[in-house]
């Protein structure tokens, strides 16, 4: 029996590296995409048998259940130094944590600078929302000046509440830091630009070049009171302005690199 | 092996890079700050990982990390910085791995002073960290007791996936005295246990480590699984050390350092003709409670001595029910008994009237009216 050949051209598929499962995310919610982007990088460079992942506390507590990579999770923003125990274990590895605003700029500064400043070979995923996701939209050191949140119900007062923290540009002020760079996941074309940083993040561990960071800007519909699309309008129209899109700290041996 | 003079801390250091140390994170802190110098010489030197991490907050979650992937790791401390660490010490026994920690405690509360203290006994003992947990605590009273202590706090931590902590003082770890150091372990590779988190290596299903149990049954099981271990620590792994006690009249409990002065007065005592003897916890948990029972029901008054406001006293006096009557004595803040100001309290005791119904809190409170003032 003869049949015709059938040519079949898988262009969309779920990356290895994803979990066939829901995830308890809100509608609309970005983590979604920058999970699936982790997911993409960790396939195209065959990083899931060595992955071990630095699971936060926030709306990414339960990242373990999305990523098919052993996992462990971090007490509030502990994740950078629980990255480093585990890489001084097992070297060879590839040791990736994810963290909100509140976790890694708040409760967690400490851990990522000095892990940063030490250089540790670690790769860092920094979701910025502006505000603390999972306890319910609160002010976060990310909240931009006169956002309204859960607990600055009138709008983020600079004179009694401080100035937002621009992350990625005062991590990129330490000499132990290899690549800090920050990019959006407002449209297509932010987050082809994202996935090519978090490449690049990824190639700078396995490398051996340090440390590496890519912040992300995301949305929070839930927290924001806004729909999915208007939160992306949001994002472009409020957030890119006080955290411009970019590279903030590229070491040269990482600009060099061909990937 | 030949002994050697060696300080504590440093022979601590030595024994734990012997037992097989993997990796070491710690914080600059005095009366324990030698463990952590001496570790960030010898560990590189051998190709281990060292981290002078940037608090202890951040050690010890760098242990918590380490310890996930099944490696022999540590840290050490001084009580303001054990306070600190109380986060990851949770975790840590939430997510059931093995874990081996030193307190060299000094005087509190606060900042206190960097003089030899016990005042961290029930931080260690009866928690200190948030939640349900436990976990053993062992008490060295010399230099010696600190190395043979420090590699069985490693395969007790192993064996129960326990929190294993030495609960030592300044004075155990500044001393020098002669001691005789284990055989070096040959460090071992990747860990094969199963709950190890290793990366897949394409060999396995994917794995997590976590202290989270959303759902309250899980959480309920898991609080139960760790208390149904301890049963079996409590069974199997209390330690102690019993000095004249065989036809003694009066005993004496004490760990550590007040237990090692207890004993020279104890020694004296004897040679007065005063049967008194001593019972040294070298497990202050599990605590040594049958022996501490037994021994309630056969001696005229027992003698706790402590350096803190009589913190395991609490326990002892759980576990008398008044079967015989308990005094105390304790200095504190970072002051040191000597063992005259013991022999004093044993011949007070042996002279008597004792009585169960005294509080020996309150009566060591009014007598310490008279020395401290």
């Amino acid at each position: 029996m003869t049949s015709q050949p059938i040519t079949e051209q898988v262009v969309y598929q779920r990356p290895e590296a994803l979990s066939d499962v829901n995830t308890h995310y809100c509608p609309g919610c970005t983590h979604g995409v920058a999970h699936r982007l982790v997911a993409e990088v960790i396939d195209e460079m065959n990083l899931r048998d060595k992955a071990i992942g630095v699971a936060p506390v926030g709306c990414s507590v339960f990242m373990y259940n999305y990523m098919d990579f052993d996992f462990v999770v971090a007490a509030h923003g502990r994740a950078p130094a629980m990255a480093t125990g585990i890489k001084r274990c097992l070297p060879d590895r590839f040791v990736l944590t994810y963290q909100g605003d509140g976790d890694l700029a708040s409760i967690g500064m400490a851990e990522i600078v000095h892990a940063a400043t030490r250089g540790e070979n670690i790769s860092v995923i920094f979701i910025n929302n502006s505000n603390y996701g999972m306890t319910g939209g609160q002010m976060a050191p990310t909240t931009l000046p006169g956002q309204k949140t859960t607990s600055s119900p009138l709008g983020r007062d600079v004179e009694q509440q401080g100035f937002p923290i621009r992350v990625s540009e005062m991590l990129a002020k330490l000499d132990g830091a290899s690549y800090i760079v920050r990019r959006s996941l407002h449209d297509p074309k932010n987050i082809r630009q994202a996935k090519k940083a978090i490449r690049t993040a990824f190639e700078t561990q396995v490398r051996g070049l340090g440390f590496s960071m890519v912040e992300l800007l995301s949305i929070c519909p839930t927290n924001w009171n806004l729909t999915p699309v208007d939160s992306m309008t949001w994002l472009e129209d409020h957030m890119i302005p006080y955290y411009p899109v970019g590279d903030y700290k590229v070491h040269p041996a990482v600009a060099e690199m061909k990937i | 092996m030949a002994r050697q003079l060696m300080k504590g801390n440093e022979a601590v250091a030595e024994a734990a890079v012997r037992a097989g140390l993997h990796a070491y994170f710690g914080y600059p802190i005095t009366p324990q700050t030698e463990l952590l110098e001496y570790l960030s010489r010898r560990m590189p030197e051998l190709g281990r990982a060292f981290v002078q991490a940037e608090s202890e907050v951040a050690a010890i979650n760098m242990v918590y990390g380490a310890a996930c992937t099944g490696s022999r790791v540590m840290t050490s401390s001084s009580s303001p910085g054990f306070s600190l660490m109380m986060e990851g010490v949770s975790y840590m026994a939430a997510t059931e791995i093995p874990v081996v920690m030193i307190n060299v405690m000094r005087g509190g509360p606060g900042l206190g002073n960097i003089s030899p203290s016990q005042a961290d006994y029930n931080q260690s003992v009866h928690g200190g960290g948030h939640g349900d947990y436990r976990q053993i605590v062992l008490t060295p009273g010399s230099v010696q007791e600190s190395v043979d202590l420090t590699v069985l706090a490693f395969d007790l931590a192993e064996k129960y996936r326990i929190n294993t902590v030495i609960l030592s003082d300044g004075s155990i770890g500044q001393m020098m005295e002669p001691c005789e150091l284990p055989e070096m372990q040959p460090l071992r590779g990747v860990s094969t246990e199963p709950w190890a988190i290793t990366a897949t290596m394409g060999q396995r299903e994917h794995r997590m480590l976590s202290s989270i149990y959303l759902k309250v049954s899980d959480e309920e099981k898991t609080n139960i699984r760790i208390l149904n271990r301890w049963r079996q620590i409590e069974a199997n792994e209390v330690r102690f050390k019993e000095y004249y006690l065989d036809d003694a009249d009066f005993a004496i409990i004490g760990f550590g350092s007040a237990g090692r002065v207890a004993l020279t007065a104890v020694r004296q005592a004897r040679a007065e003709g005063i049967k008194v003897g001593l019972l040294r916890p070298i497990t202050v948990a599990p605590f040594p409670v049958q022996q501490v029972a037994e021994l309630s029901k056969r001696v005229q008054g027992i003698l706790v001595t402590e350096m803190n406001g009589g913190q395991m006293l609490d326990d002892v006096l759980r576990i008398v029910k008044g079967n015989c009557p308990v005094e105390f004595f304790a200095r504190l803040g970072g002051v040191v008994p000597f063992p005259d100001e013991i022999l004093s309290e044993i011949h007070r005791i042996a002279k008597g009237p004792l009585s169960v119904d005294v509080d020996p809190r309150s009566a060591w409170l009014d007598r310490m009216a008279a020395i401290v003032n």
